[in-house]
């Protein structure tokens, strides 16, 4: 019974999402609109992409450049894993489910995989400080790419094709509902609340018993399993995984979605996401200036709103939405947990 | 007698040629309160960083509750009870004064990430625990009424409090107050002498203050150091320390020692860089 409400309590946002998730496919299956299941895919990606980022770029302050680096990691392995299991199913399941138990696996493979690969990156690295940070997690992420387009069983850099279709909109769905739930659920605990520190003082934060090289790389390692989570599901809904998809300029995306949002933003982020990736589809005809608009973008942005749209606010800290609970009455002392 | 809360033996911190701290002990027992003065430069903020683990001492041996943090970080340091301010407030400016005390309540947490992530009962009953005890820290220090207010738009004297409040919620056996009244007016000081005592009673903790103002420390410190130049050229009581003529050359130099007919003191051999 405490096992079943606490089951209830973590997984309570994906009680509700799942069902909603189901019947906006299947409304959208019955409506015969396909041809937005692919755009609202990488809308759903860029979410993930952009709020695991925020954590380390806007909750920790760490300035991290190598997010298509990690999503390469998670696309190959999801990828590699999937390819193999293609012939296979479980005989006591429908074809279609065992497929889709197979992906699951596949995803958890692709997390795990990029998670590791954020311990590697981020010990060493992340004694570094701001632009020094961004330098090495930059020359990562190539790094990473240069490996792939060398290495003959992940196809070079013509990459693996002919993947099976398995991402769906519930997937990607659950993957950004996990990505905001997480971002959310850290930013309101005394964990978040260290990384916050760090980004405000880390000296200070050290002299007050934060672990901030630890804490930093914990961090990372989330952010970088969430991006490995995006890598897999954009790689088996176009059915490829190439070197191409995962160049620094992906990193860059990111990184402007969330500077936009604003920093430290979890649903300034969503919405930056959302927004410019329906942007950019809109303004198909000028792909080719796509940098030069995200360039332009920063400018603009720096300019008028240096903190990005939100700033480190979020919708739900309206006015509109709070209900504002009256302090409590302190107790005189400190509980016996205080001073020894 | 019960045992040492701090030893600091023979500390010495070297930068390059520079002697900034030369020979250090200090002993500090539970419930003590010990003044650190000395001119600007004397290596007071040095001391501290060597204590607290910002430095690693060139030699010497930092023992905290008979054990040695030589070459430990900081939050170990931390976590085994020494807590600080800073001469320079160093508050987390961006976040609630609620918040800051509960970053340093998180010194002594022990839920992790995972139980963040999925809510485990043994996270919710720590957040609990932690807003209590946050909240009645920020009590103590007079600042309930600020609870939800940014640190950064907070008056000065109360973000000096803040960070004292933010110190205590380490749970600390060793608090370090570096120049708490820097900047503070007569009457703030008198305030702050008064906290500082009140907390000590409270807590029961020892408190090591650096400062600035002779007779704001004097007050408040049963015993006093006074270093110049990096080297101890005093200790003892208040009104020990006032009469001996290497402290009142230290602070007012030779002129004024011969003005009043007073015996100007050998300089320390081993003293000036």
């Amino acid at each position: 019974m405490r096992l079943l409400r606490q089951l209830g309590r973590s997984f309570l946002p994906f009680l509700v999402g799942l069902p909603l998730l189901f019947a906006f496919q299947w409304a959208l299956q019955a409506s015969g609109s396909q041809a937005y299941t692919l755009l609202l895919t990488t809308v759903g990606v860029n979410v993930i992409l952009a709020v695991s980022l925020n954590v380390v770029n806007g909750a920790t302050g760490q300035f991290s450049l190598g997010h298509a680096g990690f999503m390469a990691v998670g696309a190959y392995t999801a990828a590699k894993i999937t390819l193999a299991l293609a012939g296979t199913r479980l005989s006591f399941l429908p074809e279609p489910l065992s497929d889709q138990l197979f992906f699951a696996l596949a995803l958890a493979a692709a997390m795990v995989a990029a998670g590791l690969a954020g311990v590697l990156v981020g010990l060493p690295s992340l004694r570094l400080r701001g632009d020094y940070l961004a330098i090495v997690t930059l020359g990562f992420g190539e790094i990473i790419r240069s490996v792939i387009e060398n290495m003959k069983s992940l196809g070079q850099a013509t990459g693996l094709s002919g993947l099976p279709l398995r991402t769906n909109l519930v997937w990607v769905g659950v993957g950004a509902l996990a990505t905001v739930v997480m971002a959310r659920r850290l930013s309101v605990s005394t964990q978040g609340r260290a990384l916050f520190a760090i980004r405000e003082d880390e000296v200070a934060a050290e002299a007050m018993g934060v672990d901030t090289t630890g804490y930093k790389v914990r961090a990372f390692v989330i952010s970088a399993a969430y991006a490995g989570l995006a890598g897999a599901l954009i790689s088996h809904a176009i059915l490829l995984a190439t070197p191409r998809m995962f160049t620094f300029v992906r990193s860059i995306e990111v990184v402007v979605m969330i500077v936009l949002g604003g920093l430290g933003s979890i649903t300034g982020s969503v919405l930056s996401a959302v927004v410019l990736t329906l942007g950019l589809e809109a303004l198909r005809e000028f792909q080719a200036y796509r940098m030069v608009v995200y360039a332009a973008l920063l400018i603009a942005l720096m300019l008028l709103r240096p903190q990005g749209i939100f700033g480190t606010h979020e919708l739900w800290d309206l006015k509109l939405f709070k209900r504002r609970a009256p302090p409590k009455p302190a107790p005189g002392a400190p509980g016996s947990g205080g001073a020894p | 007698m019960s045992e040492a809360t701090l030893e600091v033996s023979g500390v010495t911190m070297r930068f390059g040629g520079l002697k900034a701290l030369a020979d250090f002990d200090l002993t500090m027992r539970p419930g003590e309160l010990v003044g650190l003065i000395g001119p600007n430069g004397a290596g007071k903020t040095t001391a501290f960083n060597a204590i607290t683990g910002v430095y690693r001492p060139s030699e010497g041996e930092v023992r905290v509750c008979g054990e040695s943090v030589n070459g430990r970080r900081p939050h170990q340091i931390c976590a085994r009870g020494v807590a600080r301010t800073f001469q320079n407030i160093r508050l987390f400016r961006e976040l609630s004064a609620l918040d800051n005390v509960r970053v340093a309540c998180h010194a002594r947490a022990t839920s992790g990430f995972f139980d963040a992530l999925f809510l485990t009962g043994r996270h919710l009953a720590e957040e609990a625990r932690i807003l209590e005890r946050a909240q009645s820290y920020l009590a103590v220090m007079g600042l309930a009424h600020r609870r939800d207010e940014l640190s950064r738009n907070l008056p000065y004297g109360e973000q000096r409090r803040l960070e004292i409040a933010r110190a205590l919620a380490t749970g600390p056996k060793l608090l370090c107050l570096d120049e708490p009244a820097a900047g503070m007016n007569a009457a703030e000081k008198l305030e702050l002498m008064a906290l500082i005592r009140a907390i000590r009673d409270r807590f029961g903790i020892a408190i090591l203050v650096i400062e600035h103002d002779m007779r704001l420390v004097m007050g408040v410190s049963e015993r006093m150091l006074v270093l110049d130049h990096g080297v101890t050229i005093a200790a003892g009581t208040p009104a020990e320390v006032r009469a001996n003529p290497r402290v009142i050359h230290a602070y007012l130099g030779d002129a004024y020692l011969e003005e009043k007919h007073l015996p100007v003191p050998v300089p320390a051999p081993e003293g000036a860089p």
